[in-house]
């Protein structure tokens, strides 16, 4: 018998980095399908409903299985290792921020004192991933979408960081569990509704500011089929194409699951009396709302035009966050 | 402060792994017959011209790119300010106030130069 006690953190924290993983790809599985029924019943048709018979159920399997035996494809005039790599920094980057989200109080990869901060930082990995794609693919589209797509997610980590400020002035502190203990005790609690309307304005700012980081409708400009063919994978097929699709589901998971944990109480439930319900239920749950929201956003509104996009980012989003935060500032500061 | 990080560091190498180990899968039970058509670049079935990378691009691009330098820092100062501001004396309030307003006149600037038409 080995003694496994000097080992038990490393054990722990190795298993639950696989449980993540795992976790991520049946999200992703299960988001792709949802995707397509939602698509579907928006457009009043069905979406998939042959394959596994319930509901097409196993539709995102085969579509996966069907991804795996397709040929590598990598175009000659290519700059062979960046195009490779590139999809290992763009997934990279999305599950990074996975270990910071806080299932439940005990049930967080690292509960990490600038927690906040370390989310907007390895978001931004997302960004040289792109960029890394479209250059290294020398075609034209995934070149303008490559471009499209870096200036769009920057001027968005703006908002977005001014956004998250709120809750962190708020809780004086950047770590996600104490951010979420704050928030304990109903929903009247939660931050969305503290300090209204300041923060109220500051959750929807930084919704639809996370949609454009995840390059979402209305904002997925750089995948514009209609224009640009898909913009920085273009010349990506089979499971290459794959990481770059399960990235996006996953930073759809990560931009609600840190909107539910700063915004709308995290694993705390509604009232104070349905705590009976596990915690990751809640947080799951809260995060697969805003994922489903997202998803009927895409196939509700068109998508908008580059200087509409900038537009909105540059002379509404951002003025409106800095007059939020100082307003927020002056109410705490006035209060005592 | 080390030990804090390594599940984070545990994340990243095992995200690393799982995609090299579904890009060798896939590679492995791929079919492997590259023809030289197959290898161009698409763009939309007419043949390529030119290289790709030479392309000029706008120079709003890189405006863009500077402004968000400049935002950012000013965030990355905000955020330890954010959370010990409740503790500060109003004087830091009021200095964060004038910083920010700098910031909004530079803002103003920018607009008004036309930095931000995208047209």
């Amino acid at each position: 018998m080995i003694a496994l006690e000097p080992y038990l953190d490393l054990i722990i924290s190795v298993v639950y980095v696989v449980g993540i993983v795992l976790f991520l790809s049946l999200f992703a599985l299960f988001a792709t399908w949802l995707e397509r029924k939602v698509a579907g019943h928006i457009q009043d048709r069905l979406g998939p409903m042959e394959t596994g018979g319930w509901h097409g159920w196993l539709q995102p399997i085969a579509d996966a299985i069907k991804l795996l035996i397709k040929e590598d494809i990598i175009p000659a005039a290519a700059d062979k290792k960046l195009f490779k790599l590139a999809p290992y920094l763009v997934f990279i980057g999305s599950l990074a921020g996975f270990a910071v989200l806080p299932f439940a109080a005990n049930l967080i990869g690292s509960d990490l004192n600038i927690g906040v901060y370390y989310v907007i930082a390895v978001t931004s990995l997302v960004v040289i991933g792109i960029l890394m794609a479209g250059w290294a693919s020398n075609n034209k589209w995934s070149m303008y979408g490559a471009m499209r797509s870096a200036a769009q997610m920057i001027s968005y980590e703006i908002p977005v960081a001014l956004s998250l400020l709120i809750p962190v002035m708020m809780a004086g502190t950047m770590s996600m569990v104490e951010i979420v203990d704050n928030q304990a005790g109903g929903f009247w609690n939660w931050y969305v509704f503290r300090t209204m309307p300041f923060s109220l304005i500051a959750f929807v700012i930084y919704f639809w500011a996370s949609l454009a980081e995840v390059n979402r409708a209305p904002f997925d400009l750089p995948e514009a089929e209609s224009e640009l063919v898909a913009g920085y994978f273009t010349e990506y097929s089979g499971i290459r194409w794959a990481m770059f699709f399960l990235a996006e589901y996953g930073d759809m998971f990560v931009v609600s699951a840190i909107a539910a944990t700063v915004f709308l109480g995290g694993w705390y439930a509604p009232f104070p009396f349905l705590d009976i319900i596990p915690g990751p239920i809640w947080f799951i749950g809260k995060t697969a709302f805003l994922v489903f929201v997202q998803m009927w956003l895409r196939w509700t509104l068109p998508r908008l035009r580059v200087d509409q996009l900038m537009y909105v980012c540059w002379k509404i989003f951002l003025p409106f966050s800095f007059a939020n935060l100082l307003l927020v500032g002056l109410w705490v500061v006035l209060k005592g | 402060m080390i030990s804090d990080f390594t599940p984070v560091v545990w994340m990243l190498i095992s995200a690393g792994i799982l995609t090299a180990i579904m890009m060798a899968v896939a590679i492995f039970l791929g079919p492997k017959k590259m023809t030289k058509v197959k290898a161009e670049p698409f763009e939309c079935g007419i043949e390529p011209t030119g290289d790709a990378n030479d392309t000029r691009f706008p120079v709003k691009f890189y405006l863009v790119a500077i402004l968000f330098i400049l935002f950012d820092i000013e965030i990355v100062f905000l955020y330890p300010w954010a959370v010990v501001f409740n503790e500060l004396p109003m004087a830091a309030f009021v200095s964060i106030v004038i910083f920010m307003t700098v910031l909004m006149a530079g803002l103003l600037y920018a607009i008004k130069k036309g930095v931000l038409e995208w047209k």
